[in-house]
């Protein structure tokens, strides 16, 4: 990052330089006031440079740091760790709860996105017809999205509780059992993606709906005058149309799903054992939800997590590359 | 007709709303209902009976708490708009030379879990003695919003007329100039959409708070429900009612600045 102040000013030396052979007067008056905005913007984006170099770079260099390192708490305070390379990552990858977190994390983020996704172009489609109340209602949805996670996740949490939840309660009025929604591991990991599912609709319906007030009217018009019902419009004009802004949608889900910490762990702290423990919960879990921090493996894990992040990243941005190509 | 059909739609709107907000429904409801209903079986669906209990708690034991996070918000906002709008000048107007670089730098920023930014907050605070300080976590807050910024203003400065830049460079305005009279004033939905996402994240902030804000004195809100879940499970009327006060941030934007949330979800993904 602290390339980039340093790549300029080389190039401007090396244009000054140009500027000195005797080719172009006019040409190098003209450089000179280019350069000078160019100050002009490096000055201003200095505090930019600077922030990340200090609170993104430095921190995620010293991640780095102690996922090579055998960190403790006595060595943390000392700062004498032993480095033991990729000791961290060999033990993380041998751990048992590695294909378990694994696992865990792809279904929590493929059963959240697939959900999210679904119900939010369904009411996207629905609140695109306008109706009395259409906007009213459409921002009501957005209210989930807006709380602070702690506080849905505390929610859910009490709602799904096995003995006072009313979710029980309504299942044991119709006649079913008693399920320990959050205690038991066979669905605690439901648990928390029902959740995480109806955190995720806001979302994917206000931008889903913004893809969708960008097909023109005119070719559902054509569409219904030449007999094509609502559900055959769906599926010729409004998916294939929306097929840029669904991709995009989908992967920015996919980038924030894969980090979610704060629903899962005010709901299970990724238990009963490892029964909802995903990437994100791991590492957290490692280094700061126990008594004892091991910040070491915590450290590899999340710089996996960074690894995984990363994947879906570049495909999202080749994504929108692509489509500003077209456009 | 139509007007049957509209007002059809309209009953189902309704019931789809009411189902995605029933969880909010019923936080409100809960904090309102007694102690003693709270186990009760059929649970109560409206507090016939309400109690201020929990409110009472939230307003003896949570003022703190509250101010933290209102200041932490607030510092979040300023440090955000501070170091993102100059940025966005600088790569939207000014045409930064390796603008494409930083650009793509800022996608990736925002693609790193803030569980592995919060290990490296922790080691780095940890040496500069900023853990458990609201100046740190306001830093770390910020992380979340920054990159976000940055990108929101480049798009929203890059849409300023150019013909309003080139008259004022004609006047003999600099850049600084030209910055501080057209387009802070011109960018003032951008400065709110920004400030609005800056103070609601660091307000909604859970992973930093709890890691690096853990043994505090003053310690945000979230912080405290989490405490308090732990602490005491027999009382969710107070930490429902705790719940509550902790979104009226969250409520009151809504309300006020309805259009801004909607421009800053849609910028961050669409392009138009």
């Amino acid at each position: 990052m602290t390339s980039i102040p340093a790549d300029v000013g080389s190039r401007d030396g090396s244009r000054g330089a140009a500027g000195t052979t005797p080719a172009a007067p006019p040409a190098r008056r003209r450089r000179r006031t280019l350069s000078s905005s160019q100050w002009a913007a490096v000055g201003f984006a200095a505090p930019l440079l600077v922030y990340l170099v200090l609170f993104y770079a430095y921190p995620l260099w010293r991640n780095i740091d102690l996922s090579v390192h055998d960190y403790t708490i006595r060595a943390f305070v000392q700062g004498d760790a032993e480095f033991v390379g990729l000791q961290n990552y060999v033990e993380v990858f041998g751990s048992s709860t590695f294909p378990t977190a694994l696992w865990n994390t792809f279904v929590f983020t493929f059963g959240s996105i697939a959900f999210q996704f679904t119900i939010g172009l369904a009411l996207a489609v629905f609140f695109r017809s306008s109706f009395r109340l259409s906007n009213t209602l459409r921002a009501m949805f957005l209210v989930p999205w807006l709380l602070p996670l702690i506080v849905s996740a505390s929610t859910w949490a009490w709602m799904l509780n096995s003995e006072n939840g009313i979710v029980n309660s309504v299942i044991t009025a119709f006649g079913g059992e008693q399920i320990n929604w959050l205690t038991s591991p066979d669905t605690a990991l439901i648990s928390v993606t029902i959740a995480n599912i109806w955190l995720g609709i806001p979302f994917n319906l206000v931008i889903l709906y913004s893809g969708l007030q960008n097909i023109p009217g005119e070719v559902y018009e054509a569409a219904s005058l030449d007999g094509a019902g609502a559900w055959r419009q769906f599926w010729s004009i409004t998916f294939p149309l929306l097929r840029p802004v669904s991709a995009i949608t989908i992967l920015l889900g996919l980038i924030y799903t894969l980090k979610v910490v704060d629903v899962i762990w005010v709901m299970t702290t990724g238990g009963p054992g490892d029964a909802s423990t995903t990437l994100a919960i791991w590492s957290y879990r490692e280094a700061f939800g126990t008594g004892q921090p091991d910040f070491s493996p915590a450290a590899a894990v999340g710089n996996l997590l960074i690894v995984i992040a990363l994947v879906f990243g570049f495909l999202h941005l080749r994504l929108q590359n692509r489509q500003e190509a077209t456009s | 007709m139509t007007e049957r059909k509209v007002w059809w739609k309209t009953a189902l709107g309704v019931v789809f709303t009411a189902l995605m907000l029933f969880p909010v429904y019923w936080m409100v409801n809960v904090s309102f209902t007694q102690t003693r209903d709270l186990r009760a079986d059929p649970p109560h669906w409206f507090p016939w009976d309400p109690t201020f209990e929990g409110y009472e708690a939230v307003f003896a034991q949570q003022l703190p708490a509250l101010g933290t996070s209102l200041l932490v918000g607030l510092g979040s906002v300023v440090l955000t708009v501070v170091i993102a709008a100059p940025a966005g000048y600088a790569l939207a107007l000014l045409h930064l030379r390796g603008g494409r670089t930083l650009n793509f730098l800022l996608l990736v920023a925002q693609m790193i879990p803030a569980v592995v930014m919060a290990m490296g907050f922790y080691a780095v605070y940890n040496n500069l003695g900023l853990l458990n300080t609201i100046p740190g976590l306001i830093v770390a807050d910020s992380t979340i919003a920054v990159p976000f910024g940055v990108l929101l203003f480049t798009a929203f400065m890059s849409g300023i007329p150019r013909e309003m830049l080139q008259a004022a460079r004609v006047d003999g305005a600099g850049a600084w100039r030209t910055f501080r009279s057209i387009v802070i004033p011109m960018s003032r939905n951008s400065i709110l959409t920004v400030s609005l996402f800056a103070f609601l994240w660091a307000w909604s902030d859970f992973i930093f708070a709890s890691t690096l804000n853990r043994n505090g004195d003053l310690i945000p809100i979230t912080l405290s429900i989490y405490n308090y879940i732990g602490n005491n499970t027999t009382q969710w009327n107070a930490i429902m009612a705790t719940a509550v006060v902790a979104s009226v941030p969250a409520a009151i934007l809504l309300v006020v600045a309805q259009r801004y949330v909607a421009a800053g979800v849609t910028a961050g993904a669409v392009k138009d």
